[in-house]
């Protein structure tokens, strides 16, 4: 009250009023039921199983630079492609941006205090790090060799590596999934702020809708599948080996009826981080708004539909296979008429480019290889050339990396500042995209014209001929690897010495930039009240002009 | 290594040039689509990146233009599954002057019968110009026979019999990759796959090790198995003639039909019990255990030899 003390100023503030500084000990982090701490939680497990994903990538890299397997033996090869494959698609991408992004945002931009169930939050974590904790077991007892994929009777009779904890790992993190997703679907119809109707709610958030249906539906049947593999390798009760009476071609059904939504699961959310980064660098509303959320549903749908498009040289009956590449040309279009209103956006925007604009510009390119070579594959008498060869590998990689990392590479960007309240260097996150960029086409681009040679996928030694181009693979993926190691580094020096910023640093619209950055512990002090449509920037470019 | 090296794969079959031209129009189409939408980006990007006396443009969208380009793809795509798919169905229904062979897949190697009986391992000789069929069946886990020179491939399961076929159009020595991951030494499933001149390919056979012939060996089975006891018109008959049946269609017990294939023939000696032709009781044991696949695929080609015979040469 007083002006003749010169207050210090640091002690001076009031207590920091934020979800990080809410307490400090492993115990807050641990029992913490904050969705935003949670999320933190993903982070961290998730960046350590994309080191280790990333780690066994090098290694299958290393290996195929020569035509000989003189790295190591064909056992170990296929044990690294395999724990590669289960780590990235198990406990990195399908996590990804639902896990992290999702969990921290959703109650954001509802303008709720937290998730509908915050203990059943916590309780998925726990369940996903039981999940990885048993497949990093696993790996050190020996590793599994049947590829991500478990096909039968391989999985279930022949092969003596330790599939069983492997899928009891994926089966109890395939929990994790479900719960996140009933949460998601729960807070999403009933924690929306006044005011706040379904359409105007963000595109991120019609995407985590979407996303979030396929995980509650979708899930349960990878479950039961991975179940009866463990029971036919227990009990060997014939399910799907013929030399007990069952049908191998049955696995591969249900397999992919799961595993092909899944990759809905993952790329949905990274179309809705694509739309919020691309309105706030256009500062423009999304074009076609509805059409956007709605397609995102339409993928949703169209997506459980189309899982025989993994079996077209399976044995499964040809007819089955032209109802299933009809469907699967269909599901190309809800794609396609994102990437077209993303364009659209940025017709007469005012476009300012950021590193998350870098990389939602970088994904609209590789996205649009990634979906065009999906119809290849998705071309009956072309898949029985392709399939199964380096060319699945490179289109899979286009959509799984190419889209998927490079818009949680964005997200992350765009997000951090608010999730950590500080900024990160700018100029070496513009490198660090760029090289990401370069490097992931120098990686998979041969690996489409290697497949098309006849190249087979998971192959230890592989015919001379193909050298040159395994060689470049390998090039682009240490440059790649550089990419990616750049921004755990200087991501992990922003927490400490990043520059703070306000609560909006890049004058975004959506309710998370109207609370502090870090968001205080119970999101926002009073009810956010939304009178507005979503990206409502004409207000805040008749201000800037 | 920079040898032998190339971007394109040799076209050695009838459909391989079928499907690279496939390849080529999608090719051609995601060139055109990811280099407009390039230049659309850089073109966008640089028009209407942002001034300080410039404002956005607030669109809301349109309706035509969505169903315009909603449009484009959809038609664009279904085309391309017709084509695909008529080429697909080519592919997978052969035509009806193949030369048949087997293939048994093991861990880790191809085992290949000819139609005259010649046996090899790991390489398929055949002769130029002539449509051959392959008949697949695996002993273990699910292999799949693929030669990327001829554009085919087809999964190689254990319990069913899965078949390609191809019409090789160039002499050379071709890759055999086995293509569906089966453990510790898939890529060392390989070999080749040698097409020859006709004459060279009959003298190639000529001089291989005589082997016996796949009708004459499946014909002796018949009989050590018993199978003769049962399956011949006479007094003692209890199951139904086999003369003049196969790849005819064959009414069963529960009112169905089946058509009287390889896997038919297959099913019914190891689950007799599976499909029982009407008229007939379930009698016959099963032969699960008794008989290796080459010798299924030896009574499979007695009892397709049987399909021309009427039975009246039983009577010498």
């Amino acid at each position: 009250m007083t002006t003749t003390t010169a207050p210090l100023p640091l002690q001076a503030e009031p207590r920091e009023d934020n979800y990080v500084a809410a307490g400090y000990g492993l115990k807050s982090w641990l029992l913490t039921v904050d969705h935003k701490r949670i999320a933190l939680l993903y982070l961290m497990s998730i960046t350590v199983f994309f080191c280790l994903g990333g780690l066994f990538a090098l290694l299958i890299r290393l290996e195929l630079l020569t035509p000989q397997g003189d790295l190591f033996e064909s056992e170990i090869y296929n044990r690294v492609f395999t724990m590669h494959g289960v780590f990235m698609v198990f406990f990195f991408l399908i996590p990804s941006i639902p896990a992290v992004f999702g969990n921290f945002l959703l109650p954001l931009m509802l303008g709720a205090r937290d998730v509908a169930f915050p203990k059943l939050n916590l309780l998925s974590w726990y369940l996903f790090m039981t999940g990885g904790l048993l497949a990093m077991i696993a790996m050190m007892t020996g590793g599994v060799d049947t590829g991500w994929t478990f096909y039968t009777p391989y999985s279930s009779t022949y092969t003596n590596s330790q599939v069983l904890v492997t899928a009891v790992g994926v089966f109890i993190a395939g929990f994790a999934s479900i719960l996140t997703g009933v949460n998601f679907i729960a807070t999403i119809h009933k924690m929306r702020a006044p005011g706040l109707t379904w359409f105007r709610m963000p595109l991120f958030v019609w995407a985590h809708y979407a996303t979030s249906l396929i995980m509650v539906l979708g899930t349960p049947v990878v479950a039961v599948t991975i179940l009866l593999v463990a029971i036919e390798r227990l009990f060997h009760v014939g399910i799907f080996d013929p030399a007990l009476g069952g049908d191998p071609i049955l696995f591969q059904h249900l397999f992919w009826f799961y595993s092909h939504p899944a990759v809905y699961i993952m790329i949905l959310p990274a179309m809705g981080v694509m739309s919020e980064i691309v309105s706030c660098f256009t500062r423009k509303r999304i074009f076609g708004y509805k059409v956007v959320a709605l397609s995102s549903l339409a993928i949703a749908v169209l997506g459980f539909l189309v899982w025989g498009h993994h079996m077209f040289v399976s044995g499964q009956s040809i007819y089955a296979g032209l109802v299933f590449s009809l469907l699967t040309m269909l599901v190309a279009v809800p794609s396609a008429i994102k990437v077209f209103n993303w364009l659209a956006t940025l017709y007469r925007g005012s476009i300012k480019f950021d590193t998350p604009m870098l990389y939602a510009l970088a994904f609209i390119g590789l996205f649009t290889i990634g979906g065009l070579t999906g119809v290849f594959l998705g071309a009956l008498a072309l898949d029985v050339h392709v399939h199964d060869t380096y060319f699945i590998v490179a289109h899979f990689h286009y959509v799984m990396v190419g889209g998927v990392v490079t818009m949680y590479l964005g997200a992350l960007h765009f997000w951090w500042p608010k999730m950590i309240g500080r900024m990160y260097p700018t100029f070496l996150a513009k490198v660090a995209a760029a090289l990401v960029f370069i490097g992931f086409n120098l990686t998979f681009f041969p690996q489409f014209l290697l497949g098309y040679l006849g190249m087979p996928r998971r192959y230890h030694v592989y015919p001379e001929e193909f050298q040159v181009l395994n060689v470049l693979s390998t090039a682009g993926a240490s440059v790649l690897g550089f990419g990616f190691l750049l921004p755990l580094c200087y991501l992990l020096w922003s927490i400490k010495y990043g520059k703070k910023v306000e609560s909006n640093p890049w004058d975004a619209c959506g309710l998370e930039w109207t609370t502090t950055s870090p968001p205080p512990k119970h999101n926002f002090h009073d009810v956010p009240v939304v009178e507005e449509e979503a990206y409502d920037y004409a207000k805040r470019e008749a201000l800037r002009v | 290594m920079f040898e032998d090296f190339s971007l394109f794969p040799d076209a050695a079959s009838s459909y391989a040039s079928r499907v690279d031209s496939l390849y080529l129009f999608l090719c051609t189409m995601t060139a055109v689509a990811s280099f407009g939408i390039l230049c659309a980006v850089v073109f966008l990007s640089v028009r209407y990146r942002r001034r300080a006396d410039r404002a956005a443009e607030q669109l809301e969208g349109s309706l035509p233009l969505e169903i315009f380009w909603s449009a484009i793809p959809a038609v664009l795509f279904v085309g391309i599954f017709a084509w695909a798919a008529k080429l697909y169905l080519e592919m997978y229904r052969e035509p009806a002057d193949c030369m048949e062979f087997y293939v048994t897949g093991k861990q880790w190697m191809w085992k290949i019968q000819h139609p005259t009986g010649q046996r090899e391992i790991n390489t398929l000789h055949i002769p130029v110009g002539r449509p051959v069929k392959l008949t697949m069946i695996s002993e273990d886990v699910i292999h799949d026979f693929y030669v990327p020179a001829f554009r085919i491939k087809r999964d190689v399961v254990p319990g069913l019999y899965t078949s390609e076929w191809f019409e090789a159009t160039k002499v050379g020595t071709y890759h055999l990759f086995c293509a569906e991951y089966c453990g510790t030494k898939h890529s060392e499933m390989i070999g080749s796959v040698i097409v020859m001149e006709p004459a060279e390919y009959e003298a190639w056979l000529g001089g291989q090790p005589a082997s016996q012939d796949p009708v004459e060996a499946g014909r002796v089975l018949f009989e050590n198995l018993r199978c003769v006891t049962c399956h011949d018109a006479g007094k003692n008959q209890r199951g139904p003639d086999l003369h003049g049946r196969f790849g005819e269609t064959v009414g069963l017990a529960n009112g169905t039909t089946v058509l009287f294939d390889e896997a038919y023939t297959r099913t019914s000696i190891l689950e007799p019990k599976h499909d029982i032709a009407v008229g007939f009781e379930p009698v016959m044991p099963t032969y699960e255990g008794q008989v290796t696949e080459t010798q299924i695929q030896q009574l499979i080609a007695y009892v397709k030899s049987l399909a021309t015979d009427t039975g009246e040469g039983q009577q010498k």
